[in-house]
């Protein structure tokens, strides 16, 4: 069972409803831990603040599994505080403040008790710049996140490197060199080098905030490519302003807006196809014929 | 000028436009001049050292004890080993207990605290190195009854916490905020991501910290003077009396023989080139990262 709650100000953002059933109650979901076979993250009423300041307002959205779900909108919208609720990162920032509910496969992930460095090995997450360690070769990089975790075994973290590296598209360029530093790769080999080390602890979930901003084309190709391979093993919930890049690669979008009033709403969410082609809304379709933003 | 001529703006502001060249030019001259004042008095203290230094060099003078004054030859290599064991004692604590608090003040440090700790180093770091060794003497010299190696290598030890412990804070603050993130992100706890990728980022430049420090306590004369005393002969003994290079050099360069300068001379060579080839090896050791590093 999945709750779908629907206020007149923020419209529920289940583009994927089919076969899913609603509850008008939703306090009475949150006690009972919802479990769906096709849902990754089920966020629900998602508030996020830095100090005082609102920067995510009352966001609810269920995040489909091995899909890719893009996050769009101008600058300042809340876009990136949004997804750093997933994964707990954002309550590294000063006097940060997160309201509401976020459920990873079923499990609350700001549960009291909850170590947050757990949610992270569920839930990975790619960054606007590549950061590789610098003081680390290639295939040290990638088995980073599995010697946090503690595997030892030599023979283990080598194919999970390799396998890893495969799977990110970056093997074949650097199987000769896994001894060499990774911050001596190009841009776009770091950046996949960055997702292949995200991938090398089997996150459920890969969250990508802005991750080909830094990228040139072709590299962008290269990672909106692999983005869309990944998807049949991971979900992938991406964050960028770019709107062809979601038209390209995701399976459905979410439009994010701040007006004076609100800062970081949910304006729409849907299938990619129909929020690019048929939007709901009108401030929708101002933002992506270009009217705004 | 040929550019300018059919440009009015630029024709106009051509007057303009030379004061600025000008000027630009006067002040590069400037600074030029202030680097070369700069690095002269180095250059010249090197050249005298050689100058003065080198007749001195024997073999004798880094195997041999030194005579009974008066009686030319001889060598000081009591106060070589004892400068290198008293140093290497010194590090041996000073170094773990500064990169500590340094992490500790980078990582937790956010707060009163961190503050506290922070002014008191500050504090220390401002210490004459005279009273440091004062302190010393009042504190292990007065009650133990005895001067020691031990005694000095302490006094060093204080000397080189604040140095290093600010270097070391001062590292791990620039390491890029953005690699910690990447850390998190894997699922990684604080105290593995300070430990595992925060420190050995910023490891080239705490070394440089320590070679910093190790120049520093290895020239210092004023704390040994009342702890560690000297030693006319040679021991490895750290709980007796013990030589080191400064305070001989002090003792020769004012004492009234001949041989007592030139030798005196040659401990300073010795002094600075040794200090400058651990500097260079270490640096060369550790440089592959810093390039790495960007």
């Amino acid at each position: 069972m999945v709750d779908v709650q629907t206020t007149p100000r923020q419209e529920l953002a289940n583009p994927m409803a089919d076969g899913l059933t609603q509850t008008s109650s939703p306090e009475a979901a949150v006690l009972a831990p919802v479990q769906d076979v096709q849902i990754a993250i089920s966020a629900r009423n998602v508030s996020a603040f830095y100090g005082p300041k609102q920067a995510v307002t009352n966001i609810s959205m269920e995040i489909r599994k091995k899909s890719v779900t893009a996050l769009i909108g101008p600058s300042g919208c809340g876009k990136s505080t949004y997804i750093r609720t997933f994964n707990r990162m954002h309550e590294f920032a000063p006097n940060a403040r997160v309201e509401g509910t976020i459920l990873l496969e079923g499990d609350d992930i700001y549960a009291a008790g909850v170590d947050p460095a757990r949610v992270r090995q569920r839930i990975g997450m790619v960054f606007q710049k590549p950061n590789p360690f610098p003081t680390m070769s290639i295939a040290e990089n990638v088995a980073a996140g599995l010697r946090f975790m503690g595997v030892r075994s030599r023979s283990e973290l080598n194919d999970r490197v390799e396998h890893s590296l495969k799977l990110a598209a970056l093997w074949d360029e650097v199987k000769d060199d896994l001894k060499k530093p990774g911050i001596a790769l190009s841009g776009g080999q770091q950046q996949r080098l960055c997702i292949a080390r995200t991938i090398a602890v089997e996150p459920e979930v890969i969250l990508m905030d802005e991750p080909c901003s830094a990228l040139d084309p072709i590299a962008t190709l290269k990672i909106e490519d692999l983005m869309r391979s990944l998807a049949e093993h991971f979900t992938i919930v991406i964050v960028t302003h770019n709107m062809q890049q979601a038209a390209r690669v995701s399976d459905s979008t979410a439009f994010m807006l701040s007006d004076e009033h609100v800062t970081g709403q949910l304006v729409e969410y849907g299938p990619t196809e129909q929020l690019f082609t048929t939007p709901r809304d009108k401030r929708t379709e101002d933002y992506i014929s270009g009217r705004f933003g | 000028m040929t550019i300018a001529q059919h440009s009015p703006i630029l024709a106009r502001t051509e007057g303009l436009y030379r004061r600025r060249k000008l000027f630009d030019r006067i002040m590069t001259i400037v600074m030029v001049v202030a680097a070369v004042a700069a690095v002269i008095p180095l250059f010249l203290i090197l050249f005298y050292l050689l100058r003065e230094g080198l007749p001195g060099m024997s073999w004798d003078l880094f195997t041999q004890e030194p005579n009974r004054p008066g009686r030319a030859g001889g060598g000081v290599h009591n106060a070589i080993v004892g400068s290198a064991i008293m140093v290497s004692m010194s590090l041996a604590v000073g170094v773990p207990v500064a990169i500590g608090c340094g992490i500790f003040l980078s990582e937790f440090g956010q707060n009163r605290i961190g503050s506290f700790v922070r002014f008191i180093i500050e504090v220390m770091a401002g210490i004459p190195s005279i009273t440091v060794g004062l302190f010393i003497y009042g504190l292990i010299v007065v009650r133990q009854g005895h001067f020691s190696a031990v005694a000095g290598s302490l006094a060093l030890a204080i000397i080189l916490v604040p140095i290093v412990a600010r270097i070391t804070e001062e590292m791990m603050l620039l390491v890029p905020r953005s690699l910690r993130e990447a850390s998190y992100a894997l699922g990684a706890p604080r105290w593995r991501t300070v430990m595992r990728i925060v420190f050995p980022t910023a490891l080239p430049g705490i070394i440089t910290g320590i070679m910093l420090g190790l120049s520093r306590i290895a020239g210092e004369a004023a704390p040994l003077l009342f702890t560690a005393l000297g030693n006319q002969f040679y021991t490895t003994d750290i709980n007796a009396a013990m030589d080191s290079l400064p305070r001989r050099i002090y003792v020769y360069a004012t004492g009234p023989y001949d041989y007592w300068h030139e030798q005196a001379w040659a401990m300073s060579l010795m002094l600075v080139t040794v200090i400058l080839v651990i500097s260079l090896t270490v640096r060369a050791v550790f440089g592959a990262r810093v390039t790495v590093r960007q």
